[in-house]
C-alpha cells in the first residue's frame, strides 16, 4: 500500500494492515479488497453503488471493517451500504472515510448506511472522517445513517471528525422498538472556513426504549457548526440529548433542540452549553508549567477525547 | 528565597481606586513552612496569586532566588519552581485525574506512580485515576486532587490557598496529616493561606495580613498567643486582635 493509503486507513479505521475478519476496502470508487467470513457476508450491489452486508443470527464478538478512501481529486461518489444484523448478535463495525485531495477539484463522498438490527442484538458502530492533502479542492463528506432497531436491541454509535474535512452534513435517523437503546456520541472539530452540520432524529416508538445523544464540538477560527437534535417520544421512553461546544476565535455555533412528547410517560431532556474555554482552566494548566497555547490544546484534546 | 518588595495591588471600584494590598514587604527563607492568616478580605489570596503570577501587582517587585520575576507570567514562574493550589479547584471535561497528575509531573508516568499521589491525599486511587476532573466529583474530592497535582510537581515553592475550604471534618484530619508529612519531608517552601488553628499549629512561621497590610510575622510560638487573644489589648478594646487595633 502506498503512504497516502496507509495514512488514510490508519486515521479512519485504525488499520495498519489488512484487517482480520470481514472487510471491504473501497478506494476511488472501487473495492480494492474484500473478505467475507462464515458469519458476515458482504455482497456487492449489482450496480456497484454499495454493499449489502448480512450478519448471521447469533454472531458474537466479530468485527467488520468497511473504510472508504479517496485520493483522486475531483471524485464524487454516493455509496449505499445496508447492514442486516440478525438476532442475538454482538458485533463491532468500523466504517469511516478518508479523503486526500491534492488537486484543485472538490472530492466528495456521500455515504448512506442503513442498519436493520435484529432482536436482542448489540452493535458498536464507529465512523471516523478525516481529510488531508494540500490541494485547493474541497474535501466534502456527507454521511447519513439510518437505523431500525428491533426489540431489546442496543446500538452504540461513535462518530469522529477531527481534522481536514471542509464541509459536512451529517444526518442520523433512528427508530426504536420496545426495550431498544441507542447511544450516539459525536466528536467534531472545525477550523479555518470549514462547516459542519449534524442532524439527529430519533423516534422512540417502543415501550422502555431509550436514546442518549452526546455531542462534543470545538469550532475554531472562522468555522461554522450547527447541531440539531430531535427526539420524539411516543410511549413510555427516555431520551436525552446533550450538546457541549467550545467556541474559539470568530467561529459560530448553533445548537437547536427539538423534543416532542406524544405520551405523558415520555421523559425527554435536552442540555446545551456553548462557550469559550474558561480562563481559569487555562490558568490552572499554566500553573503546571504549560504555555497558554499548550494549555488550550490540552483542554481541546481532552474535551474531544 | 522569595522576596516581595513594596508590593501593592489596586482595583477599580465604582471609579475609585481601592488598595487590596499596600506596600507589602516580605522575605521567605528556603525550606520554611509558612502560614499566612488574617481576616477575610484582608488580601491573603491576592498575595498568593501575585506570587504565582495569576495577578500582576500595581507596584513593587518580586524576587525568586535573586531573580526579578515580577514580569514573568504564570507558566514561567511554574517552570522556575512555583506551584499554586487553587482555593476553588478547576473542573475540566475530558481531562482525567491521571492526565492532570501526569501534566503536573511534567513527564510520562505510569498509573502506579499517579496513584501514589492520590493515595497520599487519602483518595482510593483506583476509583479516581480514570475519572474526569468534572462536576461528577465533589468539592472535597476535587480539593484533594488539586493538592495531589501540586504535590506531584514537587517544586521549591508551593502555595496552597485555603486548602481546608470545602473539606469535611474527616477529610480535614487527613489534610493535616498530608501537610505534616510535607513539612517533615521538607519539600522546599510551603506557603498556606489559612484560618485553621490546626494548620497554624504546624507552621514554622506565621504571617498576619489584614486590611491589605502585613501586620505582623514571626515564629509560631510568638504569633499564636497574639492571634488567639492571649496578650494584653488596649483598655476598653472589644475588637479582635489585628482587625482594628
Amino acid at each position: 500500500m502506498d503512504e497516502i493509503r496507509l495514512q488514510l486507513l490508519k486515521e479512519v479505521a485504525g488499520l495498519h494492515d489488512i484487517p482480520e475478519g470481514a472487510y471491504n476496502i473501497r478506494e476511488n470508487g472501487k473495492s480494492i479488497g474484500r473478505q467475507s467470513t462464515e458469519e458476515i457476508e458482504i455482497v456487492p450491489m449489482e450496480d456497484g453503488s454499495g454493499l449489502n452486508i448480512y450478519v448471521k443470527p447469533g454472531t458474537k464478538k466479530k468485527s467488520l471493517h468497511i473504510p472508504v478512501i479517496i485520493s483522486q481529486s475531483g471524485l464524487s461518489e454516493v455509496v449505499y451500504n445496508n447492514f442486516h444484523i440478525g438476532e442475538d448478535c454482538d458485533v463491532t463495525i468500523i466504517a469511516g472515510c478518508g479523503i486526500h485531495n491534492g488537486g484543485s477539484a472538490d472530492s466528495r463522498h456521500d455515504g448512506i448506511h442503513s442498519f436493520y438490527i435484529g432482536e436482542n442484538s448489540r452493535v458498536k458502530y464507529v465512523e471516523k472522517h478525516y481529510g488531508m492533502g494540500d490541494g485547493n479542492g474541497e474535501r466534502i463528506m456527507n454521511p447519513e445513517t439510518n437505523v431500525e432497531m428491533a426489540k431489546n436491541s442496543y446500538m452504540e454509535m461513535e462518530t469522529v471528525q477531527i481534522k481536514g474535512v471542509d464541509s459536512t452534513i451529517r444526518k442520523t435517523h433512528a427508530k426504536l422498538a420496545e426495550g431498544a437503546k441507542i447511544v450516539i456520541t459525536e466528536r467534531l472539530m472545525t477550523h479555518g472556513k470549514q462547516t459542519a452540520e449534524s442532524y439527529f432524529d430519533v423516534t422512540l416508538d417502543g415501550e422502555d426504549s431509550g436514546a442518549n445523544l452526546i455531542s462534543r464540538a470545538v469550532a475554531k477560527e472562522n468555522s461554522y457548526q450547527k447541531f440539531v437534535s430531535k427526539i420524539i417520544g411516543n410511549t413510555v421512553c427516555s431520551g436525552h440529548s446533550e450538546c457541549d461546544a467550545i467556541i474559539m476565535d470568530h467561529a459560530k455555533i448553533e445548537a437547536i433542540p427539538e423534543l416532542t412528547a406524544n405520551s405523558t410517560e415520555a421523559a425527554l431532556i435536552h442540555e446545551a452549553a456553548i462557550g469559550k474555554i474558561a480562563g481559569e482552566q487555562i490558568t490552572k494548566l499554566m500553573t503546571l508549567g504549560l504555555s497558554e497555547a499548550e494549555a488550550e490544546e490540552k483542554i481541546v484534546e481532552g474535551f474531544l477525547r | 528565597m522569595l522576596e516581595l518588595r513594596n508590593i501593592s495591588f489596586d482595583v477599580d471600584e465604582n471609579s475609585k481606586t481601592k488598595g487590596i494590598l499596600k506596600n507589602i514587604n516580605l522575605t521567605l527563607e528556603d525550606n520554611k513552612f509558612v502560614v499566612v492568616t488574617g481576616p477575610n478580605g484582608g488580601g491573603k489570596s491576592t498575595l498568593a496569586k501575585i506570587i504565582a503570577g495569576i495577578e500582576t501587582p500595581s507596584q513593587g517587585q518580586i524576587f525568586w532566588n535573586g531573580e526579578d520575576i515580577t514580569q514573568l507570567n504564570v507558566t514561567e514562574r511554574a517552570k522556575r519552581g512555583i506551584s499554586y493550589a487553587f482555593q476553588q479547584p478547576v473542573r475540566f471535561k475530558g481531562i482525567t485525574v491521571f492526565d492532570l497528575i501526569q501534566l503536573a509531573t511534567g513527564k510520562p508516568i505510569n498509573v502506579d506512580k499517579a496513584c501514589e499521589y492520590l493515595s497520599a491525599v487519602g483518595l482510593c486511587a483506583k476509583d479516581y485515576i480514570r475519572r474526569e476532573v468534572n462536576a461528577s466529583l465533589s468539592g472535597g474530592e476535587l480539593k484533594r486532587i488539586e493538592i495531589a497535582t501540586v504535590m506531584a510537581r514537587n517544586t521549591a515553592m508551593t502555595i496552597f490557598d485555603e486548602p481546608e475550604a470545602g473539606i469535611d471534618l474527616w477529610s480535614f484530619q487527613n489534610l493535616i496529616q498530608v501537610f505534616e508529612k510535607l513539612h517533615e519531608q521538607n519539600h522546599g517552601n510551603i506557603m498556606i493561606i489559612s484560618h485553621q488553628e490546626r494548620i497554624l499549629n504546624i507552621a514554622d512561621e506565621i504571617v498576619m495580613i489584614a486590611d491589605g497590610q502585613l501586620r505582623d510575622r514571626g515564629p509560631r510560638e510568638e504569633m499564636l498567643p497574639k492571634i488567639f487573644g492571649q496578650i494584653d489589648r488596649p483598655e476598653g478594646c472589644g475588637c479582635r486582635y489585628y482587625e482594628q487595633c
